[in-house]
C-alpha cells in the first residue's frame, strides 16, 4: 500500500541524494588523503570561505549577472528583426545568411582580446563579447522557425490570399516561437561563458576576474565558491527561460 | 432547440448574390483540356489529364480514384493553388487566376493552427479577409453549435478527436460562406465508424449551406453517398473515366446503401476500376 507514495518520492529525491553522497565523498576523500586546500579544498573549507567572503562574491555575481542579461537581450533585440528580413528577402537572404552562417563558425572566444583592444576596459567589451555568443544561436534557430511552417498550412493561408504580413503574423511568427526559445535556451548559457571570458582577458570585476585572481593567489576554496556561484547562475537562468516558454508557448503541435 | 441560422456575412468585396447557383447561369467550374505535369527536362511526368468537365453551381460532385491518379492535383487546381500545364480552368465564367475567398477548401489533415483555440481557427478567414467581426463571430457560434463543437470552442485543436478536428476544420472552410466548397478526402486520417458518421453529418450540412461541393475520395461508397454525381478517375494520368448521375433520393441516410440503385453504381464503379487494374 504505502509502496506507491514512497516510490515518487524515491524517484524525485533521486538526484539530490546523488549530489549529497558525491558532496560527502568529496569531503570524506580530502580528509582521508589529506589533499592540499589549494589543489582541491573541501566543501566544507569552501563554505567557511564563501561565508567570509559573502560580500565580494555577492557584487561580482551582480557584475556577471549584469553583463549576461543586457548582453542576451540587446543579442534578441538585433537578431530578431534580422531574421525577420532574412526569411522575408530573398536578396537580403542571399547576401546576408552566408556571411552570417561564415561569422558563427568564428571562434567567439578568439575575438575576446580584439574586443577588448577596441572598446577598452569597462562593461561595454563584456557586453559585446556576450552579444557575439548569443547572436548566432538565436538568429540560426529563428530563421529556421520561420521556416519550419508545413506546407497544408501555407495552402490554407494561400486559399484566403492571405498577405506575407497575415501569413507572418497569423502562422510564421506562432510556429517559430518554439525555436525563439529553444535559441534562447542555447544563447543564455553560452551568454555566461561569455561573460566570464570577457572577464578573463580584462576586467576588475564579475565572477571572472575573482576566479583568476583567487588562483593567482592559491585561494582556491574562493575560486571554486566563484564557479560554483557561476553555475548556479547559468542553472537559474536557463530555467528562468524555461518558465517564460511553458508561459507564451502551450500549445502541442 | 436548433440555434437561428445568422443572416450571411457581407462586405463591398464579396461580389455574389445568396443563392448556390449565379444568375448568369455559368457553371461553376469548367476546365477545357487540362493537364498538369510535375517535374523538369527528361524527368517530366504527366500527373493529370487531359481533362474536360464542368460543374454545375449548388451540385455536389464527388471524383473517386486509386491513389496517385492525380485527383488531389485536380482540387488543386480548382481551388487555384496549382497552375494547369495545359488548358483554361473558368469559375462561374471567369477565367480562374489563383485562389479566391469563393473556395473554401477542407484538407485531409485538419490543418488547424495548434497555438488557437477552436473558435480562433474557425475565424482564420474572418481575420485574413478582414470580414466584419461581430457577423462572422455570430456565424462561427452558429456553425460550431450545428456541428456539436459549441462545448468545444475555447479548447486547443489537440484536445480534440480526429472527427471534431475534421468539422471545426470544416465550419473554417465555410465560415466566409464560399460558392465553392473543395474537400480533399477530409475523412481520409479518420477510423470508419467516424468516417460514415462524418460524412452523413457532411451532406446534411451540406443541403443546409445549399453550395457546390467537389469531394476527392478514393472510397466509392462514401462517393455515392453524398454525391449528386461521381466521377471516377484512370490510373496516372489521370482522366475520366466514368462520369455518371448518383439518381439517389435526399435526404440520404445509413439506409441509402442497401438501395439497389446504390449496389449497381457501386458494381459499375467497381468493375471499372478492377478492369484498370486487371491490364
Amino acid at each position: 500500500m504505502a509502496s506507491l507514495p514512497w516510490k515518487a518520492i524515491s524517484t524525485r529525491a533521486t538526484t539530490p541524494i546523488i549530489y549529497l553522497v558525491l558532496t560527502i565523498l568529496w569531503e570524506a576523500g580530502v580528509r582521508l588523503f589529506h589533499v592540499p586546500g589549494w589543489i582541491l579544498p573541501a566543501p566544507t573549507a569552501i563554505i567557511a570561505v564563501a561565508k567570509q567572503w559573502a560580500p565580494e562574491l555577492l557584487y561580482n555575481s551582480y557584475i556577471t549577472v549584469q553583463e549576461t542579461i543586457i548582453g542576451f537581450v540587446l543579442a534578441l533585440v538585433l537578431s530578431l528583426p534580422l531574421a525577420v528580413i532574412i526569411a522575408f528577402t530573398s536578396t537580403t537572404r542571399r547576401l546576408l545568411y552566408p556571411i552570417l552562417l561564415g561569422l558563427q563558425s568564428v571562434p567567439k572566444v578568439a575575438l575576446a582580446p580584439l574586443v577588448i583592444l577596441w572598446l577598452g576596459i569597462g562593461n561595454w567589451p563584456k557586453i559585446v563579447i556576450v552579444i557575439l555568443v548569443c547572436f548566432f544561436p538565436i538568429l540560426v534557430n529563428v530563421v529556421a522557425g520561420f521556416e519550419a511552417v508545413p506546407k497544408p498550412m501555407l495552402d490554407l493561408m494561400y486559399s484566403l490570399r492571405a498577405s506575407k504580413l497575415a501569413i507572418f503574423r497569423r502562422l510564421r511568427a506562432p510556429v517559430a516561437m518554439p525555436h525563439l526559445f529553444t535559441g534562447c535556451k542555447v544563447a543564455i548559457t553560452f551568454a555566461v561563458i561569455g561573460a566570464v571570458i570577457g572577464e578573463f582577458v580584462a576586467a576588475q570585476e564579475g565572477l571572472g576576474y575573482m576566479i583568476l585572481m583567487s588562483t593567482a593567489q592559491s585561494l582556491t576554496p574562493l575560486a571554486f565558491a566563484a564557479i560554483i556561484l557561476l553555475t548556479v547562475i547559468s542553472v537559474v537562468l536557463f530555467y528562468a527561460i524555461e518558465i517564460l516558454e511553458r508561459r507564451f508557448v502551450t500549445w502541442r503541435p | 432547440m436548433k440555434a437561428e441560422r445568422p443572416a450571411a456575412i457581407t462586405s463591398s468585396a464579396a461580389g455574389t448574390n445568396a443563392s448556390g447557383a449565379r444568375s448568369d447561369g455559368a457553371p461553376a467550374i469548367e476546365l477545357f483540356g487540362v493537364t498538369k505535369d510535375f517535374g523538369r527536362g527528361e524527368e517530366i511526368v504527366r500527373a493529370l489529364g487531359p481533362i474536360d468537365l464542368a460543374i454545375e453551381g449548388g451540385s455536389f460532385v464527388s471524383v473517386v480514384g486509386p491513389s496517385g491518379c492525380g485527383k488531389s492535383t485536380l482540387l488543386r487546381l480548382i481551388a487555384g493553388l496549382e497552375e494547369p500545364t495545359e488548358g483554361r480552368l473558368r469559375r462561374h465564367g471567369a477565367k480562374l487566376d489563383g485562389p479566391s475567398r469563393e473556395v473554401g477548401i477542407v484538407f485531409q489533415d485538419h490543418v488547424l493552427f495548434p497555438w488557437a483555440s477552436v473558435l480562433e481557427n474557425v475565424m482564420l478567414p474572418a481575420d485574413v479577409l478582414s470580414l466584419p467581426k461581430a457577423a462572422a463571430l455570430e456565424r462561427a457560434r452558429w456553425l460550431l453549435e450545428l456541428t456539436g463543437l459549441k462545448d468545444f470552442a475555447g479548447h486547443k485543436p489537440h484536445m480534440l478527436s480526429g472527427g471534431m478536428k475534421q468539422r471545426a476544420a470544416f465550419c473554417r472552410a465555410v465560415l466566409a460562406d464560399p460558392q465553392l466548397l473543395l474537400l480533399d478526402e477530409p475523412f481520409g486520417a479518420l477510423d470508419a465508424l467516424t468516417r460514415e458518421e462524418l460524412s452523413l453529418e457532411l451532406s446534411r450540412l451540406w443541403q443546409n449551406l445549399g453550395r457546390t461541393a467537389l469531394l476527392i475520395t478514393h472510397d466509392i461508397e462514401e462517393a455515392i453517398l453524398l454525391g449528386d454525381r461521381i466521377i471516377v478517375m484512370s490510373d496516372r494520368p489521370g482522366r475520366i473515366r466514368l462520369d455518371m448521375k448518383v439518381d439517389l433520393p435526399r435526404p440520404r441516410d445509413v439506409n441509402t446503401a442497401r438501395n439497389p440503385r446504390f449496389m449497381e453504381i457501386k458494381q459499375i464503379a467497381r468493375d471499372l476500376i478492377f478492369t484498370r487494374e486487371r491490364n
